[in-house]
């Protein structure tokens, strides 16, 4: 099956190695994965932060990108709603680009919604050892709906333990341009969350939405630095823990 | 500090928001407060099995009263006059002060005893009163302790959060002279033989209302302590104001809302009292007063009526938005420095007051969604708020720098050239900055750019080799096969071409019974 990857920019930046562990899942379960060349960034920032307008050429060369194929799937699950929704919302009447946008919308899938839902698969044979808790991103959860994929991947997991933090579903303050244009809300917004997931003794965090990530990861470094970690927890993408003990 | 009665805080956004964070018992006491409302909200929505059902319902009233919002003032008007009340329409907040001191003027009275009530406070009613010799008496207990301490309120349903019962027992030793201890009911024993004193020589009576019934032109009071009830029994007038729009068509859609509205607010299914006051008394009735007016208020309503934030004036006043915003949880009422903080204020101030009095209002929001959840009449606050930042960037409130960011931003983000070498830039500059620490830390903080992000945390560095670099050079992993040598993805392909070739075949099959029909017709003719 081709399948055409959109890795997420912070992911093509910051984290390839996320990347190329969610190609490596995919691979797995037969996808022929895809990577157009001229694919960049969703343009959700932009949208976030009320700047449509500025927004536009980074959605259209997405829409330009992706429209040959059948099925994309990226690892993220807000651009996922971002190219969803968001593109057909703000610019579906467009005349040049609106026709597209729908049909895009109807071809996109987050990662884990690809993997249970459009494959049926919720064991990939991975191993890992440990106890794991779910930051459940808000516009994967809440806006895309996606809520049980990433837990029933979690629980097939061969040595792997769930536990729930206490408001997995509570935003960690990353929201885009938000975590630098108000940080004093943003930190507290993130600090909590680093607590809270420190607070169920888990091994690792575990996320679908790598700025999130980005951002619970640099309070827990920043805490770490400080010597107020009290002890270590491992921020994951999903991808990571699928690509778990596989050898590579 | 205010700028109009809505804003009483006009001080940059990040000033507000450092003041409301200095202040750690309020912090825990607002943390702690929405994890009870929001728990008990919760436990009555999840023990209602068409909660979900009467959101949509309740959605559907509000909108069906918005749409004919002329209709519906006529017939509530028209209404409550048949049943002895005067009913007065008040196009801005001046004219609904106005009209409430002509109203004093005509009764001769100095004084009033007031239940709480969100739209007197939009107006600044209190102020203006009090400018012009009257004194309005705030009788429940969280605005009382609020006009005793000449504080604003931190939530719009609990406005007094930011009290404990020891800085409220030194208040009122303070102000008035209480004298006991600091237990709750003592405390409310002597604010409610002070009050007494109040209710029963006002000559006026000032309230809210909840809602107002189009079918029978009733008010009604949906309130905790029975301080309404007083107020609306004793004083020989009463003066009720409402926002225009807070009309229900008729006592069964009334239920409907009040279902939604209790446990929304204050989670619990039914408040100790509940109101539906309509008219004035008749002669011969024990109590009641004898002269009601209705100030119904515009100030800025037709225009959101005309606009694209048209839902919003589906609320209800509720609360629970904020009882579930991360960002109120920790700026607080305060923080927003509006009466009407949390999310629907952040909606609502903007409506009210233009752009360029509302700061950066709407950029303290993080576009989670969370208050959509638990909005009893489905307003979509966060997408209105998104709005608002469209406005702001469209309409030129935003900043030319962070303009000429953004626009740079889209470029880069659209262009494989200037990605390309922004990415090999960055990389190696982040590099250098990152140093031996291996991560922007705190030390990097002094760089504008960098400030609002590594003031409180790392960032990671850019990779050496981006994704689609890497990507390009590897070898794809084998596909893990199954007995019949297929992969998830071949199964999942067979598994929907089947599908597929089923609802063909079906279609088919049914093409083919359609054709054996008429054959039999046809048989049946030549027979």
């Amino acid at each position: 099956m081709k399948v055409a990857f959109f890795p997420q920019c912070m992911i093509d930046m910051f984290y390839p190695e996320v990347g190329e562990a969610a190609a490596r899942v995919l691979e797995r379960l037969g996808c022929e994965l895809i990577v157009p060349d001229n694919q960049i960034c969703c343009g959700q920032p932009l949208i976030n932060a009320g700047y449509l307008e500025e927004a536009v050429p980074a959605v259209r060369s997405i829409v330009e990108a992706y429209a040959p194929y059948d099925v994309v799937v990226t690892p993220s699950g807000s651009c996922a709603y971002a190219i969803k929704h968001d593109y057909e919302k703000y610019l579906g009447a467009d005349p040049e680009y609106g026709e597209r946008i729908k049909e895009l919308a109807g071809k996109i899938y987050e990662f884990t919604e690809f993997i249970v839902d459009y494959l049926g698969v919720t064991n990939v044979g991975a191993k890992l050892e440990g106890k794991a808790t779910l930051h459940k991103s808000c516009h994967m959860t809440r806006l895309l709906g996606v809520k049980e994929p990433p837990l029933k991947l979690l629980e097939g997991v061969e040595g792997l333990e769930y536990v729930e933090m206490q408001a997995a579903d509570r935003c960690c303050g990353f929201g885009g341009v938000f975590s630098v244009k108000e940080p004093e809300i943003s930190e507290q917004m993130v600090r909590e969350k680093a607590e809270l997931a420190l607070a169920t003794g888990a091994d690792y965090l575990v996320g679908c939405d790598q700025a999130c990530l980005m951002n619970i990861k640099g309070c827990l470094d920043r805490m770490e630095a400080e010597g107020n970690l009290p002890r270590p927890i491992k921020v994951m993408h999903i991808a990571e823990v699928l690509d778990s003990g596989k050898g590579e | 500090m205010a700028t109009s009665p809505v804003i009483y805080d006009d001080a940059p956004l990040r000033e507000r928001v450092k003041n409301a964070l200095a202040d750690d018992f309020k912090h825990n006491a607002i943390k702690s407060a929405q994890e009870t409302i929001v728990g008990n909200r919760n436990k009555c929505a999840d023990a209602n099995p068409l909660w979900e059902e009467l959101r949509w319902e309740a959605a559907y009233i509000r909108n069906h009263v918005l749409e004919n919002l002329d209709y519906y003032i006529r017939e509530f008007a028209k209404n409550a006059e048949a049943a002895g009340a005067t009913v007065h329409f008040a196009p801005t907040a001046e004219d609904a002060v106005e009209c409430a001191l002509d109203i004093f003027e005509e009764v001769h009275a100095t004084r009033c005893v007031k239940s709480k009530s969100m739209v007197t406070e939009e107006v600044g009613l209190n102020e203006y009163l009090e400018k012009h010799g009257i004194h309005a008496v705030e009788t429940d207990c969280a605005e009382n302790i609020l006009q005793t301490a000449g504080s604003k309120p931190s939530h719009i349903v609990v406005p007094a959060l930011h009290f404990n019962r020891d800085s409220i027992r030194d208040l009122y030793r303070e102000k008035k002279g209480y004298t006991g201890s600091n237990s709750p009911e003592e405390i409310t024993k002597f604010l409610r033989s002070n009050l007494r004193e109040e209710f029963l020589s006002a000559k006026v009576g000032v309230t809210g209302c909840n809602f107002g019934v189009a079918e029978t032109g009733s008010c009604t009071l949906v309130t905790n302590e029975g301080n309404a009830r007083m107020a609306t029994t004793v004083p020989e007038t009463q003066i009720v104001m409402m926002g225009a729009e807070r009309i229900v068509p008729d006592l069964r859609s009334l239920d409907t809302l009040v279902a939604l509205l209790v446990p929304s607010a204050v989670g619990s299914k039914i408040t100790s009292s509940f109101q539906v006051n309509t008219g004035a008394a008749k002669p011969g009735e024990a109590d009641g007063p004898t002269k009601v007016h209705i100030i119904m208020v515009d100030n800025g309503r037709s225009k959101i009526l005309a606009s694209e934030f048209r839902g919003m004036l589906r609320c209800i006043r509720c609360g629970a938005c904020m009882n579930n915003c991360p960002v109120y949880r920790h700026i607080t009422g305060h923080g927003y420095g509006t009466i009407y903080p949390g999310p629907m204020g952040v909606v609502l101030t903007p409506l009210l007051e233009g752009y360029e009095n509302t700061d950066k209002l709407p950029y303290a929001c993080s576009l989670c969604g969370a208050c959509d959840d638990m909005c009893p009449v489905r307003i979509p606050l966060h997408r209105h708020i998104h709005k608002h930042k469209f406005n702001l960037a469209e309409h030129g409130h935003t900043s030319a720098p962070e303009q000429a960011t953004f626009d740079m931003a889209g470029k880069v983000l659209s262009n494989r050239l200037l990605y390309d070498i922004a990415t090999g830039s960055g990389s190696r500059g982040m590099k250098i900055l990152g140093g031996a620490y291996g991560a922007l830390g705190l030390s990097t903080s002094w760089i504008p750019v960098l400030r609002g992000w590594t003031s409180s945390r790392d960032m990671d560095l850019m990779a050496k080799e981006r994704f689609r670099d890497r990507f390009a050079k590897r070898t794809p992993v084998a596909a893990e096969l199954d007995e019949n040598g297929m992969s998830a993805a071949d199964r999942a392909e067979a598994a929907r071409e089947k599908a597929a070739a089923g609802a063909h075949a079906s279609v088919a099959a049914g093409a083919a019974d359609a054709a054996e029909q008429d054959l039999s017709q046809e048989g049946g003719a030549r027979a």
